[in-house]
């Protein structure tokens, strides 16, 4: 293997690669996102509990919910993406519609992403100190706004790390949905390589354009976890004196 | 204003509130004493069915409420006159301080965001910390933590606050700030019920006090008969173990 012929190969090749990464990056970025989405829906159910003078039906509703819930989180997490991608999109294809490979491939990150993220929004929501609900609570904020104002946000901030890791994983993972033939950058290296007959020179591009996308994503999670965290812009202090209550004093003075 | 009758706790088998029952009169400061683990906090956060109740009448302004079986909108209501201090502020970690005093007036009220902003900056120039209006939780030390947590609870304007032990988790040196700006919303003559191990400040600031231990009233009175001639022996020595 020869580093000239590397070059040369991308110097060549490069429209080809340019179309599997947008692909890849397309794929994985709407697949992470809708998965957040679903993450956040099944989660987000999934960490309510229901108390005790709660009527029977919500209490069988959450039952029926959880059963189903936990069967599609072991689903899809217990097998792989490729098997779960050509059954999804020949299963479709043959028995529905004949659809889209690309739409096929994003339903399958994005199904698949979901059972991930269910179970990272759940621990997120789960790891939000309860005084923070009874707090919104005893301010007289329904359940359903304390979740939305409160708990979400913050638990969105604590899983955060795990929420961008699950997008990394999928810019590398969207590889084998080359099985379905999306023009993703897996299936392109494929083709180049089959046109050169240059397999690890070909590859070892591919190797490091991936390396390339993952780092520059990972660079931009990072940025925006920084943001998230509101970094202390002074050192907290007390007022020692008590001139500033002004509590009061009008009426009593 | 306020009345519970007979309200009854119990956690597995236990009864952590065994058989209380007290009044509160509109101005009324009752501080509430005792041991630890003698259900001072458990009483509080049943009252504001932080915790559900197993027995027990509650009266809020002629109304009756059963306490064990409460339904959700009859809970609304009385939170609604009601504010709750915790001993931990419970500070929205996610808001800054004024959004966290005006969360309340705009999500639980329906408050225009205008007339919160004023609202809320209002209540933080109360205890005193409208220039940390745009800090966070986390950038704030304990005992402005709670001051804003009193001026969030303020903000509603309720009938009667609960303050649960609210200096505990402070260091000592944070302590006074908060004791002052309890001790102006006394001389507002706001309603109050604090529970607290602060004596020598329940002593001053109270109309009443209740003596628990072992989740029942033993004692109660004016300031001047609990702490200087309490009746019962148990409130006798819990008295001296403070003096000490």
């Amino acid at each position: 293997m020869s580093l000239n012929k590397c070059l040369e190969i991308f110097l060549k090749y490069w429209p080809s690669f340019l179309l599997g990464i947008k692909t890849t990056l397309f794929v994985s970025l709407i697949g992470t996102i809708i998965g957040l989405l679903i993450g956040l829906l099944v989660g987000g159910l999934r960490a309510i509990n229901v108390d005790d003078n709660s009527s029977k039906l919500k209490k069988f509703l959450k039952k029926i919910f959880n059963l189903i819930s936990t069967l599609y989180i072991e689903i899809f997490r217990g097998t792989p993406m490729m098997v779960q991608a050509v059954f999804i999109y020949y299963l479709v294809y043959t028995n529905i519609i004949p659809w889209d490979k690309v739409v096929a491939a994003i339903f399958v990150i994005s199904i698949n992403t979901g059972a991930y993220m269910s179970e990272i929004v759940r621990s997120g929501i789960q790891a939000v100190d309860v005084g923070q609900k009874e707090a919104s609570r005893a301010l007289g904020v329904s359940n359903i706004d304390t979740m939305l104002h409160v708990i979400l946000p913050q638990a969105i901030k604590n899983a955060f790390p795990a929420i961008g890791n699950e997008f990394i994983v999928n810019i590398k993972d969207s590889s084998v949905l080359m099985i379905i033939s999306i023009t993703e950058l897996m299936f392109q290296s494929n083709s180049i390589a089959g046109t050169t007959y240059r397999f690890s020179e070909t590859y070892f591009v591919t190797a490091c354009i991936y390396l390339l996308m993952t780092s520059i994503a990972s660079f931009i999670l990072h940025k925006i976890e920084k943001s998230l965290s509101h970094t202390t812009t002074s050192l907290p202090q007390s007022d020692t004196n008590f001139s500033s209550i002004s509590l009061a004093k009008e009426e009593n003075s | 204003m306020l009345e519970i009758k007979n309200l009854k706790k119990k956690y597995d088998n236990d009864y952590v509130l065994k058989d209380i029952s007290f009044k509160v009169e509109k101005g009324d400061i009752i501080s509430i004493i005792g041991p630890s683990g003698c259900g001072k906090t458990t009483l509080l956060r049943c009252l504001n069915f932080l915790n559900d109740s197993d027995q027990g009448q509650l009266i809020f302004d002629e109304e009756t409420y059963d306490m064990a079986n409460i339904n959700k909108k009859e809970i609304n209501e009385i939170r609604k006159k009601t504010g709750f201090v915790f001993q931990n502020y419970n500070l929205f970690l996610n808001k800054t301080a004024l959004q966290n005093v005006t969360e309340g007036l705009i999500i639980a009220r329906k408050m225009a965001k205008e007339e919160a902003i004023k609202i809320g900056e209002e209540m933080l120039n109360k205890v005193g910390l409208l220039d940390r209006k745009d800090y966070y939780p986390s950038q704030l030390s304990g005992g402005q933590q709670q001051r804003i947590a009193i001026a969030r609870a303020l903000a509603l304007n309720p009938e009667i606050i609960y303050f649960d032990e609210p200096t505990s988790a402070l260091d000592p040196e944070l302590i006074g700030e908060v004791l002052e700006v309890i001790r102006q919303l006394a001389l507002e003559k706001r309603t109050m019920i604090i529970v607290s191990h602060e004596m020598h400040f329940v002593k001053n600031i109270s109309t009443k006090v209740i003596f628990m231990e072992d989740g029942l009233i033993v004692e109660e009175g004016g300031p001047e008969d609990i702490f200087d001639n309490p009746k019962e022996k148990r409130t006798k020595e819990f008295l001296e173990s403070y003096r000490r």
